[in-house]
């Protein structure tokens, strides 16, 4: 069998050699496709075709395997994030403590619905199944900072202020 | 590394807090973290160099009672301060060695008081990214005594005479899955520990993570030195980004100390630990589909057997345990499995971690005796009931699990006694709700969940609750008749009974569990088309209703 060669980086942006490092420290084994993407993902915060052909023929994984764990699990996004994103949780905890009101006053102000972004690309709405804070529920997420107990009034705050930004 | 460098250690530790006056711990855990705890350990820090006194100010995990953070901890006088802001710093700091500051303690005696802290016995105490802090605490003892004065067998024996089971939720004897991966032939084994806290509404693992890792490194090499495996995998959820750094610190730690790596002890045992990342599906914390997510495919669960003990990750004997599990380890060879077989009741040995939330007044992180009176969690440790309102029940097992009612309040805790009201133990998720909830709507949502958490890979599951969730759907907005009842007992028998792994088969147990305690709730839906508690809204129009 001849040796295999890895494809070359699809450009000189810097990230990929950050997602390179991931697959060549676990020696391009296939059990790394995880792990890889989420390299990808925490490097481009989105997973796009272009990434996933790198990534798939790199580790020697059929491309319809890589995109069946893109899709499989929650955490990959095939879509790029808004500048902001608000997440809120939906865990138990919250949900008994009233975060689908406030799921559905932020859909109503941005105008989207959940798991997507405004029009302009500013803000994405994203509900977590549970970030396990369900001691300060109900929380929400505003860009990655976690806050506990929140209200509505305050949600409509945070959207405001990044709708003026 | 040897037991007489590890006491060199643990002394140096000692003797250093001692040369402090005073020991002031503050919360770090992700709660107290949420409001700017970090802020107020740096205000305290600068308040205790300008008083002149010699004050020792330590990060540390989680101190459980998330409700009243961020929480600050006098150690030695066990002063415990609640809602404790930077303003405060110099009133804190001024009233270390007398009067504690008035106004600003917490003073929920009966919430700590009550509980046995095992799992938790560092959280709160140290700093969970300092090593020499955890061996200062006995930490890395049971490992070095194990694997330089005992035998794996002897391992084994003390783990099964202990009574530890599973607390990952199904509640096996861990002893009796030790022993059979032990047995297992092959070169190769791998250590799994499960990470992944799929059950919204719970959060110990991530607790124990964050507040004290290395102990749950420790659980870890010494099931690998009972077991002869070599290398342990850590399933961290990605949603958790302070576990996974924590033990990223930790198992660095460990190598540099030479407590994990090649030649533990100086001896010829091996043993190293790696972080996978789980990537956000419920169904993952199934044994068969994590080891798929280990290997870097999609995680669906495969019939068994054979089982993982057997063939595993890559298809080699593996052990799988939940954090808990791995945590309670170490201080039962430390303190013996007699030790341990002495707390709990009499099938269910030991403590288990509650994430006790929802409609209560201590919402936080508890740990218990097994077998103590549910009753005894929610009223006295959890302070019952908020605002005036009544307790209508307590949901334990998250999706797995069920509803219990407020006139069962008194049945102890233990695996068999849940399962026996159609609840279960599950990972530990303890919500309670009051009044303003409806029983139908709590059913809806979790079923929501498993059908969205549902892999595809077998039709009961996949398609049962889809049609569980309609089903339900249409009881919430008062469009369901008695037969659509009829349809969702049934499906519930059939997804339970049909589906492949734990997902499905426990799917239907919040609906059954429902149906059997508050019936009548789905009764005024149906029939009279009211919501008792208020909480779903009816679209049937006016002349349907008539």
């Amino acid at each position: 069998m001849p040796a295999f060669t890895p494809p070359p980086l699809p450009s000189d942006d810097k990230r990929w050699k950050i997602v390179n490092g991931t697959m060549r420290k676990n020696g391009f084994a296939r059990h790394a496709l995880i792990e890889t993407l989420h390299t990808v993902q925490s490097s481009f915060g989105y997973l796009d075709d272009d990434s996933i052909r790198f990534v798939a023929q790199s580790l020697r994984v059929p491309l319809s395997q890589a995109y069946g764990v893109v899709t499989f699990y929650h955490y990959f996004s095939l879509k790029p994030p808004g500048r902001h994103t608000l997440t809120i949780c939906a865990g138990t905890a919250c949900y008994i403590k009233g975060s689908d009101k406030l799921i559905a006053s932020a859909e109503k102000k941005l105008g989207v619905a959940q798991g997507q972004t405004t029009r302009d690309g500013n803000i994405s709405l994203m509900v977590a199944r549970c970030v396990g804070a369900c001691g300060r529920a109900p929380v929400a997420l505003a860009d990655g900072e976690l806050q506990g107990q929140v209200a509505g009034e305050q949600i409509m705050d945070q959207l405001e202020r990044w709708a003026v930004e | 590394m040897n037991i007489e460098e590890l006491e060199q250690i643990a002394d140096s530790v000692r003797g250093a807090n001692a040369s402090f006056d005073h020991e002031v711990n503050v919360c770090m855990g992700t709660g107290c973290l949420s409001q700017h705890s970090d802020r107020l350990k740096d205000a305290l820090a600068k308040a205790a160099d300008a008083s002149g006194k010699k004050v020792l100010v330590r990060r540390t995990g989680c101190m459980g009672l998330c409700a009243a953070g961020p929480l600050v901890l006098v150690d030695r006088e066990h002063v415990l301060y609640q809602h404790s802001r930077a303003e405060y710093s110099e009133r804190i700091v001024a009233g270390l060695g007398g009067e504690p500051v008035a106004g600003l303690q917490c003073n929920l005696r009966e919430h700590f008081d009550e509980q046995v802290h095992i799992v938790l016995e560092n959280s709160g105490r140290i700093d969970p990214e300092k090593i020499d802090d955890y061996i200062a605490r006995d930490g890395y003892k049971a490992l070095l005594t194990a694997i330089t004065e005992m035998k794996p067998d002897d391992v084994v024996r003390q783990i099964t005479e202990s009574g530890l089971r599973g607390r990952g939720g199904g509640g096996y004897p861990t002893g009796l899955k030790w022993s059979t991966v032990a047995k297992a032939v092959g070169d190769q084994k791998y250590v799994i520990c499960n990470g992944d806290e799929g059950d919204p509404g719970a959060f110990m693992d991530r607790s124990v993570m964050e507040s004290d890792p290395h102990r749950v490194i420790e659980g870890m090499a010494i099931a690998g030195f009972a077991v002869s495996a070599s290398k342990g995998f850590v399933y961290v959820r990605a949603e958790y980004p302070l576990a996974v750094s924590r033990l990223s610190t930790c198992i660095r730690d460990a190598r540099r100390r030479g407590l994990l790596g090649s030649g533990i002890g100086g001896t010829t045992f091996n043993f190293d630990v790696e972080i996978r990342l789980g990537a956000g599906a419920f169904v993952c914390g199934e044994e068969t589909a994590l080891i798929a997510s280990i290997e870097g495919k999609r995680g669906t669960p495969r019939p068994r057997p054979p089982y993982p003990a057997v063939s595993g990750l890559f298809d080699k004997p593996t052990l799988i345990n939940n954090v808990e599990t791995f945590a309670n380890i170490a201080p039962i060879l430390r303190k013996g499995a007699r030790w341990f077989a002495s707390i709990g009741s009499e099938r269910s040995k030991g403590t288990k971690v509650f994430a006790l939330t929802g409609k209560i007044n201590n919402t936080g992180l508890v740990e218990v005796p097994m077998g103590i009176k549910l009753r005894h969690i929610i009223e006295v440790i959890g302070g019952g009931v908020p605002d005036g309102h009544t307790l209508k029940a307590v949901q334990t097992g998250g999706p797995s699990g069920g509803c219990i009612p407020a006139d069962m309040l008194d049945i102890g805790v233990s695996y068999d006694a849940l399962i026996g009201v159609g609840s279960m133990m599950g990972s530990g998720g303890m919500i309670v709700m009051d009044d303003t909830s409806c029983m139908v709507n709590v059913a809806r949502f979790f079923i929501e969940f498993c059908m969205t958490e549902s892999c595809g890979k077998c039709i009961p599951c996949r398609a049962g609750t889809a049609q569980m969730y309609t089903l339900l759907t249409r009881i919430c907005d008062g469009s369901a008749t008695m037969d659509d009842l009829a349809l969702l007992e049934d499906l519930c028998a059939t997804v339970k009974e049909g589906s492949l792994c734990g997902l499905g088969q426990t799917a239907p147990n919040p609906v059954l569990s429902t149906l059997k305690y508050f019936r009548d709730e789905y009764i005024e839906h149906i029939v009279h088309k009211r919501c008792p508690a208020g909480v779903c809204s009816m679209q049937v129009p006016a002349e349907v209703m008539a």
